[in-house]
Formats: C-alpha cells, structure tokens, sequence
C-alpha cells in the first residue's frame, strides 16, 4: 500500500470541504476512535491536559458538538452558522508508512459567519494521519489560532 | 440630560424588590455611575499571588473601569498600583504578565518608580527644582488603590480610600474561599495557566446573575448537556460502566428542576451568596485515588473528609467574581460598557494533590466556559438575546420575583430553597448600597 503527497494534500482539502458544507458524519468517519482533535489556548502550548485549551475533543464529545448543532432546541444555532476555509498547500512534513505515520501542517484562514457578524481567524492545522487498509484517516489534529490568546465572542462552528 | 448623576433617589428607585428597572443593564450613565462608586467602594478582584510569585512580576487587569498593576514589591508583598505614569499619563506596562526587575521604567521619559510605586529616578531633575514639583501628585510617584488585601492568595483591592473593611464585606462568604484552599494538602492554590476570555456583548450584571440562577440549566443547556446524555445511552454500555470524566461534567446540567430546588441557595449580606448548600452538580465526580490520604495527612480524616463533603456549586463574590470550590475555578466579569463584559476563567492547582484534579479542571473550563464550548454558546445567545430585547419600550422593568418574600432580610445569613431568586435581589440590595452611599458628598466635589 503507498500513499503520494498528492493524496495526501487532496485527502486535507477534501476534509475542509466536509466542515464547509458541513456534512459531520463524512467528517466524523475520517477519525480514528481514539483521536483528539485539540485547539491550544496559549501561544506553543505544550500540555492538552492540565492548563486550559479550547477545545480537547475526543470522537464522543466531536459527535455530541456536531449533533447539537441540528437540535430542536439549539438555541445559538437558530439561526445557523456558516464557515469557510481557504487553505494554502499544505507542507507533508514526514511520510513514513513503516512508522505508520504521516504528518502535515496546513495554514488557512477561517471564516465563520451568522446573522450580521463575521468573523476571520488565521489557523495553522497540525494533522496526524494514518494509512489504514489503504485510506487515509485522522489519528490527531492540532487547530493552533494565530491570536489565541484574544478574547473572542462564540466560536460555533469547527475551525 | 442626566437622570440618575448626582441623584441618589433616582438611583435607589431602579430596585424595587421583586424587580430592577431596564436601565441598571443598558443605560451608558447608570454604568458610569457603577465605574465611578460601586467599582470604586467595593472590595473588587485582581488576582492571584501566584500570577506574581517573584519580586518584579507583575500581572495587568481591571478594577472596573481601572487599568491597574499587581506586583511583587523586593520586601515580598503584593502592591496594587494603578497603570499610569504619573507623568503625561502612558501605561508603564502594557503586557498582561512581566517582570520588571526592581523597578517600573516610563518609555516615553524614563521616568522610573520603584515596585511599591515611590518615585526613583527622573533624566535631568533640575529642571523641576523651585517649580513646587514636590507637593504635585507627579511628584508622588505612582497611585496606589486605597486599600489591598491578600486573603490565602487571592488579591481583592478597594479603589476608594475609605470604606467598608475587608473582613465586614465579606464575612460569612469567605468560607467558600477557604474551602477551595483547604482542598490542596499544602494549603496553597496556583493558578494553572492563562485565563479563558470570552467576550460577551451584554451587561457584566447578566453573567454574575447568572451564577446563580438555577432555573436555565434544563432548558438553555439542553442542546448540548441533553445531546451528550442522549448519545451516551445510545452506545448502551453495560450496566454500571462508569461514566467518562467529560460526562461525568456535564450530564449533571439535565439534572431535573427538584435536584436545583433541594440543592440549596445560601445569602450572605453585602451581596454574597451561593448555590449547592446540601449538593451539587460536582457532588458525584469518580474520587481520585490516594487524594484523601494526601489531605487528612494535613487536616485529618475527619476534617479532610468534611471539606471534600462540601460541593459549593457557584459562590458569587459581590459584585463580578464566581469561584467554584470543588473544582479550583474563578471567574471574573470584566465590565467594559453597559452593554460589554469581558470574561475571564482561571483555574487553579491544588499543590501537593493528584494532578487528576487539575486535568479535571482544566476540562470543565474548556467544556463549559470557553468561547467554543457548547455550553457556553447557549449563555451567551441568552444574554445578547436580553442586551437586545431590553431595548423594547413596551415594558421596562426586569422580574427577580422568584419565591419573594417582601419581608425578606438581607443583613442576616440565610439558606433557602434552591431555586429562589434571593440571591440574585440581594446583588442589587448590595449594589443600590455601594452605588449610593457616597453619591451626594462625591456629587458636590466635582
């Protein structure tokens, strides 16, 4: 089995095509069931774990995240919110199939929108993937948001 | 044209009990007039001695409307300067943590201050002789805020000169403070981390409200809370699979409106209070092993078990911080206009105990107090909703009637049913108390 950069960098913008138009169970069935998607607070934070982060999501709470946001009830969600990333080429910063390792680094500009605001973050996305029975999924994702450290009103949406 | 400057009766007359008038959340005076005398006569949040814990560190935030400086002077206290040259007025730190050494350097003049803010140096001093410099305030050296107080590592300051002492304003409510501390074998917290920020386009008085208002779980946090536990019973995991830390978290905001009602509201005068007197929605987190032993070697069996049996939910400390005990978290509502209230989450390790504890914590703030948490989403919409619809000139007043009793006592400690809204009418019986009590003597001197 191999994998080409090629596929690589197609399997990245095809992942934030899947949060545009938010199809969440195509999204959600790239991961791997023991991924954290993870969204650091401090500028090079290095701990997920014991200070704060953003986000440390595991699969379970991922799927609770994008379940609620089509609830009856979901009140910041009505009305919705839209979102777009525009990426630039991603670096595949290591390949190694042996190792089962496969690692990238994507800066993007993200976009999240709903009624009258707009707001704009700049992302670098770290992915872990992995090559399983011949297609790519997500091990592990680091979101890291340029200016992390701002105060933001509602991030809704996945960056 | 003001209405309420200067007019202590118009001022009390926006509280009448069982409801407060529109204006104390949009009106732009009424929030100038909270900078100016509650702000200024109330003992007001900083931070925490272990944002500061050497000589020269120093941390920048707000009291009120106030930019200040805490900072570790050489003799090892914790001064509370406020941010601004004595000079022409430029903030002597911008960043929000630092260490400046043994002294505050001006960048536009090089004048300088030594860190309990006494003048120390300034370039070409001759040209202020025989001005009369010395009996000017530039001469002084930096301001200090009226009075500062370091209870068991938490900063509070008082802006105003005179006033209430620390001790009478808070009584009784310190408890919950010391319970939070008491938690770490060591008796020592640390703050772990930079804050949470998450900036809310509402009144800073919708959030502390909030705090305690145990009517909104069930319903505002259905979405998220509901969607977990939903899913969780969809996996259907075998009979008695403990539940993961994140539900553990979480699931408790279902609870139904008896467990709120039974769980208990405590008031302390001066506007102090908090929910989970008998129980909480942190009574029922897994124990953390070897914790217990680790705290009774410090206070005893008996004693350690009694702190760790005591599950606080949310104390409010009049007027804009709430700390959780039980998990080491506080959180300031930073007012920056009638209708913008910064917030700020901290967490806190307890040293000496499993670091668990502090993963656990950390987790909680993120999952339900972060500017992407799904809890959090809910709140905010819920108070800009308000921010917006108080506009409406139909009706003007806000209703805080819930189990009101019109003889109610707000100078004695009280425990009540769990969904009363006292808590919430014995902020504004504190607020119409610091917002007026100095209004006529400090209207005359302008």
């Amino acid at each position: 089995m191999s994998v080409t950069k090629d596929d690589i960098i197609d399997f990245l913008y095809d992942e934030a095509r899947m949060l545009d138009e938010g199809r969440y169970d195509d999204w959600l069935a790239l991961w791997l069931k023991d991924g954290h998607y993870w969204m650091p607070l401090d500028y090079k934070q290095t701990d997920p774990l014991n200070v704060t982060s953003l986000m440390y999501e595991d699969i379970f709470m991922l799927k609770v995240r994008v379940e609620r946001l089509n609830g009856a009830r979901t009140f910041s969600q009505k009305p919705k919110s839209r979102c777009h990333h525009v990426l630039q080429r991603p670096w595949v910063d290591e390949i190694d199939l042996e190792a089962g390792r496969i690692r990238t680094t994507t800066q993007m500009h993200y976009v999240e929108t709903r009624l009258d605001e707009q707001m704009l973050l700049a992302l670098t996305a770290q992915h872990d993937l992995a090559l399983i029975d011949g297609r790519l999924r997500i091990a592990n994702k680091r979101v890291d948001i340029l200016n992390c450290d701002a105060a933001f009103g509602n991030i809704q949406l996945l960056p | 044209m003001t209405r309420y400057t200067g007019d202590k009766a118009a001022v009390a007359a926006l509280v009448q009990g069982h409801q407060v008038h529109r204006d104390v959340y949009i009106d732009p005076e009424v929030y100038r007039l909270e900078m100016k005398h509650l702000f200024a006569n109330a003992w007001i949040f900083v931070g925490h001695d272990s944002q500061t814990p050497n000589k020269g560190d120093y941390f920048t935030t707000m009291v009120g409307d106030q930019p200040v400086i805490q900072v570790r002077h050489t003799d090892g206290e914790i001064y509370v300067l406020y941010n601004r040259c004595p000079h022409k007025g430029t903030k002597l730190v911008i960043d929000r943590t630092g260490n400046t050494g043994k002294f505050f350097r001006c960048p536009y003049h090089a004048w300088s201050f030594k860190t309990d803010g006494c003048l120390l140096a300034i370039p070409l001093k001759k040209g202020y002789e025989n001005t009369g410099f010395e009996q000017t305030d530039a001469g002084h050296g930096m301001k200090s805020v009226g009075a500062v107080m370091n209870y068991r590592g938490f900063i509070f300051c008082r802006l105003a000169e005179e006033g209430i002492s620390f001790e009478e304003f808070f009584g009784g409510s310190l408890s919950s403070i010391d319970n939070m501390v008491d938690r770490s074998p060591a008796q020592r917290l640390e703050v772990a981390g930079p804050p949470l920020r998450y900036m809310h386009k509402c009144n800073w008085k919708m959030l502390v409200e909030n705090q305690t208002d145990t009517c909104h779980p069930m319903v505002a946090h259905e979405s998220s809370a509901g969607t977990a536990v939903r899913l969780w019973k969809e996996l259907d995991m075998p009979e008695g699979t403990p539940l993961p830390p994140a539900m553990e978290i979480i699931a408790p905001f279902t609870s139904p409106y008896e467990f709120f009602e039974n769980m208990g509201i405590r008031t302390w005068p001066n506007g102090h209070g908090h929910t989970g007197v008998h129980h909480s929605i942190h009574s029922n987190y897994t124990e953390i092993p070897g914790y217990l032993d680790k705290l009774s070697v410090t206070h005893g069996e008996e004693k350690a078990r009694a702190i760790l049996g005591e599950n606080r939910h949310n104390t409010v400390y009049f007027p804009n911080i709430m700390i959780k005990g039980p998990i080491q978290q506080l959180r300031v509502f930073i007012p920056l206009a009638a209708d913008k209230t910064l917030v700020e989450s901290y967490i806190y390790r307890l040293v000496d105990a499993p670091e668990e504890l502090t993963a656990r914590t950390a987790m909680y703030n993120r999952m339900i107090n972060a500017p992407t948490s799904i809890v959090g989403h809910d709140d905010l919409e819920m108070y800009e909703r308000a921010q917006e619809g108080l506009q409406a000139d139909g009706m003007e007043w806000v209703n805080i009637q819930r189990l009101y009793d019109p003889d109610e006592d707000f100078e004695q400690e009280s425990v009540l049913n769990g969904t009363t809204e006292k808590q919430m009418r014995n902020q504004f019986h504190a607020w119409v108390k610091f917002m007026t009590h100095d209004m006529p003597a400090r209207e005359a001197a302008e």
